[in-house]
């Protein structure tokens, strides 16, 4: 039986054993995330201003690369894990990124059925947002 | 190389079962607590985001996001950014091994790499007002200084807190309480970069697209 009997606070690194754990580790996790981040920058600046990528394409890569991004910074940065001591953590995450989904999709779902459906009166045309 | 036991974890034998461990200890109860106040933060933006996001082509004849933005400008906020969030991790690891001087390196780069960013931020709303780009001009220019306004105010708040960690632990040395709340600093640090990457795709990178 180790020490380790509780859920680890979000942002701490898992807990180990002394040996394994070393100032120098935590420094080479910490590159690793700024590394992979300055990757992911980079690629999402280059496909925001090349022509090479087919153009209705590029939000997509754009979103791609920011959630991927977003996972870096989670798992290099704030030590999120899928480990046991870890589970509250990644719950209360989990809930936060369904009640942001809810609220990002449910907004923009019904904003443009609003314009759709305003689009049939020509009357109301200047009320309507201006697209 | 032990990073992968690093960023993996340990195995569910090794753990007592939540009845036999008691009440975990204040500085997990206090990290998970300001966890959930972060999230609440990060919902609030996300609201903040969905308006934008509706009001982003209402510019109501008034300047675009294309002709606004420089993205120039926006990668050096990111890298700003970026490398204030890595130097604020070394600075949890130099508080992990109660090194003073690594704290207070580290803390001093996080702050001017923190007031970089907002100088540049600062510039470029005075640019855009300037410019007759100010918020009463269009719903996207509303949303735009609400929700990037927002996330600076959030940037200079760190900031403040930031000072107020380095005079604390000069004074009090490395107390629980002390070390709890730098704890919760780094967090919320890493929480606003996690915000910005958000801004800089969908504001800057998706704004400029044709």
């Amino acid at each position: 039986m180790t020490d380790t009997r509780w859920d680890v606070a979000p942002g701490d690194r898992p807990a180990l054993p002394a040996s394994e754990r070393s100032m120098s580790s935590g420094v080479l996790v910490y590159t690793i995330g700024l590394l992979l981040a300055a990757i992911l920058t980079a690629t999402s600046f280059w496909v925001a201003n090349t022509s090479a990528i087919w153009a209705p394409g590029v939000p997509a890569g754009l979103a791609v690369l920011a959630i991927a991004q977003m996972g870096v910074h989670l798992v290099f940065f704030l030590h999120i894990t899928t480990g046991p001591d870890s589970t509250h953590n990644v719950l209360a995450l989990a809930f936060g990124v369904l009640i942001v989904f809810l609220v990002l999709a449910g907004s923009l779902v019904i904003m443009a059925n609003l314009n759709e459906n305003m689009m049939a009166h020509g009357e109301m045309m200047n009320l309507q947002m201006q697209r | 190389m032990n990073v992968l036991v690093e960023v993996d974890a340990v195995s569910k034998a090794e753990l007592l079962d939540v009845s036999e461990a008691g009440p975990a200890p204040k500085r997990i109860i206090a990290g998970f607590g300001f966890w959930i106040f972060l999230l609440s933060d990060i919902v609030m933006f996300s609201a903040l985001f969905a308006s934008y996001a509706v009001l982003a082509k209402a510019t109501a004849g008034g300047p675009t996001g294309a002709q606004l933005f420089d993205l120039r400008n926006a990668a050096m906020e990111t890298a700003f950014l970026l490398l204030s969030s890595y130097s604020c991790g070394l600075m949890s690891l130099a508080v992990e091994s109660r090194h003073r001087f690594g704290i207070f390196f580290g803390a001093v780069v996080t702050f001017l790499l923190g007031a970089a960013f907002l100088n540049l931020e600062l510039r470029e709303f005075q640019d855009m007002i300037a410019a007759g780009a100010s918020p009463q001009r269009s719903a996207f220019l509303s949303a735009f200084f609400t929700l990037v306004g927002c996330h600076g105010l959030h940037v200079a708040i760190g900031l403040a807190w930031l000072v107020l960690m380095m005079i604390q632990l000069s004074m009090r040395g490395f107390q629980q309480v002390v070390v709890r709340r730098l704890h919760c600093f780094s967090l919320f640090w890493h929480a606003l970069d996690i915000i910005w990457v958000l801004i800089f795709t969908i504001v800057y990178l998706m704004g400029v697209l044709p």
